[in-house]
């Protein structure tokens, strides 16, 4: 197992729901028993539409939701992390090891600190370094890798386009050191060509610092573009999993065809019909029992119809796992 | 035939604190009856003032020039001052969707109410009348239960029935022109291809004009039947939409075309555009896009060509600084 960075096991997450203080208690299942091992050094991608758990997977994977089953094992050089059952102490250390980069630039960013307090801050709470200088010296050097100029560190955000606050928000995220990227939605508030400026600096930064990445995003050609590997969620559950080469040219499962017909094709003459799903995502607080997707699916068979074959994964080709009912 | 819709020679400036702004300069674009004009650029690029112009929604600190007509309809809607001629237009024969259906209606005025409300101003019916016609709309953009969704709150429904329901009322009133400002931005992809059928499905059986604005070209490619390139407040391009995506000639539009990852051909590198869109306080002189083209010839760069669109093909303008700068890349 030397070569996973992360491991998760079996997680669900839940969570408490009451409509109003007399009504009952209900669970949302926002996540559902997930397995996923990321490897380290590989672009690890989770698309689904909004609603399908993939934050709350993300957001469990670092610590900042709470695991309701299953556990999340971190593989540091040195020892494993387990998310499930952590001490204050080490919840401090992981935090050193695994950040997240937001979705919106401008609202990740205090508009009251300069760029360079906001740079240094996580240095400064985590107790990392030892003096200003020090910090400084720290500062400089992540804001030049990614290309940030020093005379941009004495100003506030204000004066910064969303590209350079993306950048502004990912030297955050890296100047702890990090080994492991949450990026929730990192590219989707910004402009097609700046898009393509940060995706390529997270690639070059991976190559450079020997980053993982967890790149959360409902923008299918963007994960293609970039991932090795790709999950694709649908209502708390992962209904495909595989190389991102493989899943996009030899896509199994009828949700995941859906999507990538759903994209909008750059060329004029090929105005196909997309395979239109009806409706829209089922609530998390009633998901449908047996395969989630059967309310939506647009040719369920008749088992499945019924709801009779449970969610589950199988593998289909080395690799490539999809989810059981869409395979019978 | 005289067009739907034609803007001549538009200038859009607003005064701020920090100095008169222009947000957009000599604009011409036309639309016809039954037609889509897809009008693209980044964010700051003057795509959503344009189409505010045309209702004239934009704020008070704004200034058009003399000589710059909007006719819509044979009427020229930037002499419109009184309250009457504005809203025969607002609304009336020009509506428009937003991008965030959440913003655009009232959190605490039930759907129905609000679609009652403006059919009522806009039409010569009775409340009966106006709450059928509602009705028969949301039904025809695919609302199940419209008699329950009538009497709801737009906090009650998803994202994209929001957005269907935005699209029923902006058309109830059947305007000539419809404005669609980023409609599927915020949407979920399954959810963009239903709404995008939902509007071409539209537009067939009701024959209106429509401008449709995104970021997206993906989504200009599925929809549009002419384009507009905006840069900073200047068309760059335009013109068909095969031609234009097809056979880009200015290099902005090229730069567009190559950040955009394709799914069908994952090995192409990703190139952005280089640099920032600069601020339209300091708007470059001479062509806008010089200071991030990447093949700018002498004289461009120094500011020394003026914008100008010319005829490179039938129907296909591009800017004339433009023409040789893509010539060379």
């Amino acid at each position: 197992m030397g070569e996973n960075l992360i491991s998760v096991n079996n997680v669900s997450v839940n969570f408490d729901y009451q409509e109003n203080f007399i009504s009952k208690k209900q669970k949302i299942h926002a996540v559902n028993n997930i397995n996923i091992k990321i490897k380290k050094g590989s672009f690890f991608g989770l698309v689904g539409e909004s609603g399908s758990g993939k934050t709350t997977l993300g957001r469990a994977i670092l610590g900042a939701n709470k695991i309701s089953s299953g556990n999340v094992i971190f593989h540091d050089d040195e020892r494993d992390y387990d998310l499930t059952n952590m001490n204050k102490q080490d919840l401090k250390e992981y935090r050193k090891k695994a950040q997240l980069i937001f979705q919106d630039p401008y609202a990740a960013l205090s508009p009251r600190m300069t760029v360079r307090d906001i740079i240094a801050e996580p240095l400064e709470v985590m107790k990392i370094t030892n003096s200003r200088q020090e910090t400084d010296e720290r500062v400089r050097d992540i804001a030049a890798k990614c290309r940030l100029n020093i005379e941009h560190l004495r100003r506030f955000p204000h004066a910064f386009s969303g590209g350079q606050r993306q950048r502004i928000s990912i030297a955050r995220a890296l100047v702890s050191n990090p080994k492991f990227i949450v990026a929730d939605e990192s590219v989707a508030a910004l402009d097609v060509s700046i898009q393509a400026d940060i995706l390529n600096l997270l690639k070059q930064l991976q190559t450079e610092l020997k980053l993982t990445y967890l790149f959360i995003s409902h923008d299918l050609s963007v994960v293609a573009h970039v991932c090795d590997v790709v999950a694709v969620m649908y209502l708390g559950h992962i209904v495909e999993m595989g190389p991102s080469r493989e899943l996009f040219k030899n896509p199994k499962h009828s949700y995941t065809k859906a999507l990538l017909s759903s994209i909008p094709s750059i060329d004029p003459e090929n105005r196909s019909e997309a395979i239109e799903l009806k409706g829209e995502i089922p609530s998390a607080l009633n998901p449908p029992p047996g395969c989630v997707f059967r309310t939506r699916c647009p040719n369920p068979g008749i088992d499945c119809k019924g709801g009779e074959i449970t969610m589950g994964l199988t593998e289909v080709e080395p690799g490539h796992w999809v989810d059981q009912c869409c395979v019978l | 035939m005289s067009h739907l819709l034609e803007v001549k020679n538009l200038d859009v400036k607003f005064d701020t604190d920090e100095g008169r702004i222009t947000a957009v300069e000599n604009i011409s674009l036309s639309v016809d009856q039954g037609e889509v004009l897809g009008i693209v650029g980044e964010s700051g690029s003057g795509k959503s003032v344009t189409a505010k112009s045309i209702m004239k929604l934009n704020p008070g600190n704004t200034s058009y020039n003399e000589d710059a007509e909007i006719i819509l309809d044979n009427e020229n809607v930037l002499q419109f001052t009184s309250k009457q001629d504005l809203k025969k237009i607002r609304g009336g024969k020009v509506s428009m969707i937003f991008q965030e259906p959440m913003a655009s209606f009232a959190p605490a005025i039930k759907i129905g109410a609000q679609m009652v409300e403006q059919l009522l101003i806009h039409k010569n019916i009775n409340k009966d009348e106006a709450k059928s016609i509602s009705i028969n709309m949301l039904k025809r953009v695919g609302i199940a239960d419209a008699e329950k969704r009538f009497n709801q709150y737009a906090f009650e429904l998803s994202g994209g029935m929001r957005q269907r329901a935005m699209i029923a009322m902006a058309l109830s009133t059947m305007p000539k022109l419809l404005l669609a400002d980023e409609p599927t931005t915020a949407l979920d992809v399954t959810i963009q291809a239903q709404v995008i059928n939902l509007i071409k499905d539209i537009i067939k059986e009701y024959q209106m004009g429509v401008i449709f604005i995104t970021h997206d070209l993906g989504v200009i490619a599925q929809v549009a039947d002419h384009v507009a390139v905006m840069y900073l407040g200047s068309v760059v391009e335009k013109g068909p939409v095969n031609e234009i995506l097809k056979n880009p000639k200015h290099p902005y539009t090229k730069g567009l075309l190559q950040a955009l990852p394709d799914i069908n051909n994952l090995d192409a590198p990703l190139s952005p555009i280089p640099g920032n869109i600069p601020s339209p306080l300091d708007r470059p002189t001479g062509c806008v896009f010089r200071t991030r083209c990447p093949h700018h010839n002498p004289e461009g760069k120094d500011g020394k060509i003026e914008m100008k669109l010319i005829e490179v093909e039938p129907g296909h303008w591009v800017d004339k600084c433009g023409i040789q700068c893509g010539q060379n890349g």
